[in-house]
C-alpha cells in the first residue's frame, strides 16, 4: 500500500490536490465499495441457499406427510339388530366394553357383513384391528346398536398399497375393482392424531408419542428452567470470584458441549438405579433431558444478566434496595427475555433428542398413551425413529406425518416462548 | 497538606469524615481526607478528573461496597453515628442518604413506578392513595410534576435526558432522605437542562444537605455555599465557596481556579 501511495504523493505535489482527492484515492474508494457489494452478495446467497434448503425440506415433508394423514378405508354397513351383538348405554361405555364386544364376536360379525357386501377376498383385507374402531364408535354413540350403520374400516396395508398401484397384481386388481365400486377409498384419517402405536401402519397414531413428548418436556422445563435461572443468578450476582467458581464456570460450559448420549448413560446409571420402577417413564426422560438443557439456560442466563446495565443496579442500590430486591425487582425482569431465548434453544434441542432416551428405555412399543409421568411412554423423535425402521411401505408416509407433527409441536412451543419473551421485553 | 478555612468545623455536622482513605487494590484513591458537611448547605467537591472526588462521595452511602476491589478506612459519621458500625444498616443508610448519578438511570418502568419504588420497598406508604401523594409531592419538588402528570404510566426511559435526571432526583427524594449526594448530575445534559437542575438544587438546599461533585467550576460557584478542592486523592482546600473562588489560600487551588490545569 505505502509503496504504491508514494508516487501519487509526487503527482500530488505537481498538482495542488489533497491526498483524498487523487485518482488513486478514488480507485481505492471504488474498491472499498466493491468489497462491500461482494460481501453483501455472499451474505445474500448464503441466506437464499438456507431458505431454499428449508423450503425443499419442508415441501418434501409436507408432500409425503399429507399422505400419512390419510388411509385406505373399506366401506362396510353393519346391521346391529341382526348381528347378535348386544349392549346398552351402560355396558358399551364401560371400560370393559372392548373385551365384552370381542367376546360377543364383534370381529367375526364385521367379517360376516363385509363378506356379504364386498366379497370374501376383500373382507380378508380388513385390518385385524378394525373392530376396535367399531367398538370405539359404539362407545361414542351407544344408540348405534339399535340400527344399521355405515363404517369406514381400515384395510390391511397390502390392500392400501394395492390402491396406490403397488404390490401383487391380484391385490392391485382387487383394489381397482373395489375403488371403482366406491367401496374402497383413501380418506382423511383424523384418528392418526388420537391413536397410539400399532403393528399395522393403517392402525397407528401419533397421540401416544405426542403425549409422551409433552409430559417429558414439561418435566424438563419444570426442572431445568428454575435450576438454570437460579444457578445463573447465584453465579452472576452472589458467588465470589475465586478458583471454585472458575471451576464451576468451566464445568457448566463443558456440560453444554457433552454429547447427548452421555446424558443417557448418566440417566441410566443414576436415575434408573434410584428409581428402577420408572423405566421408560416421562419423569426419568424429563430428568435426563433437564440435565442436558440446564447448562444452556445457565450460560444464556448469565449472559443476559451481564447485559443488564450496571446503572440500573446502582440506581436500585442507592435508593436502599437490598441485594435480593435488586435481583428480583430489576435484574431478573430485564434478563428474563434473554433467559427465555436460551430456554427456547435448550428445549428445542431436548424435544428433538433421541439418543439419551434410547438408554433409559423410551424405545418401546406404546399401544396406549401414557397415563401420567410414571407410566411407560415414548416421544415423537423416538416414534419417528421406530417407524422409519419398519419394513412395511405404509410406515414411510406415517413417518413423514409424524415428522410434521413434531415440527408443528416445535413451532408451537417456540411460538409460545417468543410470545412470552416479547411480552416481558423492556427497553431502556 | 490540607488548608481548611476558619469556621469550617461544625458541631452539628450532618456528615463527619475523619482520616478517610479509599484503596483500589494497593492504590490509594483517597488519602486521609477529613471533612465536616453541614446541613442546610450545598457542598461542592471540585477538582481535576481522577482526583477521587466521586470516590469520596460514594463513601457517604457506602456505594463503594459494591466494588469488590475498593477498601474504605477511617471514620465516617452520619449524625454522629458510624456508618460502618454494627448498628448502622446499609439499606437504612441508603434510605437516609440518597444519590443521583452522572448518567440519568431511571428504571425501565413507568414514571409512577420509578418514584413509588423506594417508598414501597421501605414500607413508607402502604396504600395506593398514600403512594399517589408521595409521587405527586416528589415530582412537584423535582419540578417535573407539570410536565409528566398526564403520563405517569409512560416509561421513565421515554423522557428527555434532563427530565430523566429530574426523575432520578424525584426518586431520591421520594424516600425523604436527609442527605442527597449528586455525582456530576448535569454533566450529561445540555445547558438548558443543566440550568433547570441547578435551579432545583437551589430549591432543595434548604430541605436537604446536598453534596455535589462537579468538574464545572462555574456550576460549583453557582450552586454551592461550601467548596472542597481535591487533587490527586487529597483534599487541598475546603472553605466557603466565595472564599475558594476569590481568595484561595493554596497555590494549587489558585492554579486550578484560574485554569492553569484541570
Amino acid at each position: 500500500m505505502s509503496s504504491s501511495a508514494l508516487p501519487q504523493t509526487d503527482t500530488a505535489e505537481a498538482q495542488p490536490l489533497g491526498p483524498t482527492r487523487t485518482p488513486a484515492f478514488e480507485q481505492r474508494l471504488a474498491k472499498r465499495y466493491r468489497a462491500e457489494r461482494n460481501f453483501r452478495r455472499i451474505g445474500m446467497s448464503a441466506v437464499i441457499f438456507s431458505v431454499a434448503v428449508l423450503v425443499f425440506l419442508l415441501g418434501n415433508m409436507l408432500f409425503n406427510g399429507i399422505a400419512g394423514f390419510q388411509r385406505a378405508e373399506l366401506e362396510v354397513t353393519i346391521d346391529f339388530p341382526t348381528s347378535g351383538v348386544t349392549g346398552d348405554a351402560v355396558s358399551l361405555t364401560a371400560p370393559s366394553a372392548m373385551q365384552t364386544l370381542e367376546m360377543q364376536g364383534l370381529p367375526d360379525v364385521i367379517q360376516f357383513f363385509a363378506e356379504a357386501q364386498v366379497g370374501k377376498d376383500a373382507a380378508e383385507q380388513i385390518s385385524s384391528d378394525a373392530w376396535r374402531d367399531v367398538a370405539a364408535a359404539l362407545a361414542d354413540d351407544p344408540d348405534l346398536i339399535t340400527r344399521s350403520a355405515v363404517f369406514h374400516l381400515p384395510t390391511t396395508s397390502a390392500l392400501a398399497s394395492g390402491l396406490q398401484g403397488e404390490g401383487a397384481p391380484e391385490i392391485q386388481a382387487l383394489a381397482q375393482k373395489l375403488a371403482s365400486e366406491g367401496k374402497l377409498a383413501r380418506n382423511w384419517d383424523w384418528g392418526f392424531l388420537s391413536r397410539s402405536d400399532a403393528t399395522s401402519p393403517q392402525a397407528v397414531g401419533i397421540w401416544g408419542a405426542l403425549k409422551g413428548s409433552m409430559l417429558t418436556m414439561l418435566v424438563t422445563l419444570v426442572l431445568a428452567f428454575p435450576i438454570g435461572v437460579l444457578s445463573a443468578l447465584y453465579l452472576e450476582e452472589y458467588a465470589p470470584r475465586n478458583r471454585w467458581t472458575d471451576i464451576i464456570e468451566v464445568s457448566i460450559s463443558n456440560l453444554a458441549a457433552v454429547p447427548s448420549i452421555i446424558f443417557g448413560l448418566l440417566g441410566l446409571a443414576v436415575f434408573l438405579a434410584l428409581f428402577p420402577g420408572l423405566r421408560s417413564a416421562p419423569l426419568i426422560g424429563g430428568m435426563t433431558l433437564a440435565l442436558m438443557t440446564m447448562p444452556v439456560i445457565v450460560i444464556s442466563g448469565r449472559n443476559a444478566i451481564k447485559a443488564v446495565p450496571p446503572s440500573i443496579r446502582d440506581g436500585a442500590l442507592a435508593i436502599g434496595a437490598s441485594p435480593v430486591q435488586v435481583v428480583f425487582h430489576h435484574v431478573l425482569p430485564l434478563a428474563l427475555p434473554g433467559m427465555l431465548t436460551g430456554t427456547i434453544i435448550g428445549m428445542a434441542r431436548a424435544l428433538g433428542e433421541t439418543a439419551p432416551l434410547l438408554l433409559i428405555g423410551m424405545r418401546i412399543f406404546v399401544a396406549t398413551p401414557p397415563e401420567g409421568f410414571a407410566s411407560p411412554a415414548t416421544v415423537l423423535p423416538m416414534q419417528i425413529f421406530l417407524w422409519s425402521d419398519e419394513i412395511d411401505r405404509g410406515f414411510v408416509e406415517r413417518t413423514s406425518a409424524a415428522i410434521i407433527v413434531l415440527l408443528v409441536f416445535l413451532l408451537t412451543m417456540n411460538g409460545l416462548a417468543i410470545y412470552l419473551r416479547n411480552k416481558f421485553e423492556k427497553r431502556w | 497538606m490540607t488548608v481548611i478555612h476558619p469556621n469550617m468545623a461544625d458541631e452539628n455536622a450532618k456528615i463527619r469524615a475523619r482520616d478517610v482513605c479509599v484503596y483500589y487494590g494497593d492504590k490509594a484513591a483517597i488519602d486521609h481526607v477529613s471533612i465536616d458537611i453541614s446541613p442546610n448547605y450545598v457542598t461542592a467537591f471540585i477538582g481535576p478528573s481522577g482526583c477521587g472526588k466521586s470516590t469520596f462521595l460514594r463513601c457517604f452511602n457506602r456505594m463503594n461496597d459494591t466494588i469488590s476491589a475498593a477498601k474504605v478506612t477511617g471514620l465516617i459519621e452520619l449524625d454522629g453515628e458510624d456508618i460502618h458500625g454494627s448498628r448502622m444498616d446499609v439499606v437504612q443508610l441508603r434510605a437516609r442518604v440518597g444519590m443521583v448519578f452522572q448518567k440519568p438511570n431511571p428504571f425501565p418502568k413507568s414514571i409512577y413506578e420509578n418514584i413509588a419504588y423506594g417508598p414501597k420497598i421501605h414500607g413508607l406508604a402502604e396504600k395506593k392513595a398514600d403512594l399517589d401523594i408521595v409521587v405527586e409531592r416528589s415530582l412537584t419538588r423535582a419540578g417535573l410534576w407539570d410536565e409528566v402528570k398526564d403520563r405517569l404510566e409512560d416509561s421513565g426511559t421515554a423522557l428527555s435526558g434532563g427530565q430523566q435526571q429530574r426523575l432520578c432526583i424525584a426518586r431520591a427524594i421520594a424516600v425523604d432522605p436527609e442527605v442527597i449526594l449528586m455525582d456530576e448530575p448535569a454533566s450529561a445534559l445540555d445547558p438548558i437542562a443543566t440550568a433547570k437542575i441547578e435551579e432545583l438544587i437551589d430549591e432543595l438546599s434548604g430541605r436537604y444537605a446536598i453534596v455535589i461533585v462537579t468538574h464545572s467550576m462555574q456550576q460549583a460557584a453557582r450552586v454551592s455555599q461550601r467548596t472542597a478542592f481535591f487533587h490527586l486523592g487529597k483534599m487541598v482546600e475546603y472553605g466557603p465557596t466565595s472564599e475558594i473562588f476569590t481568595n484561595p489560600i493554596e497555590e494549587r487551588t489558585k492554579d486550578y481556579i484560574t485554569g492553569r490545569y484541570g
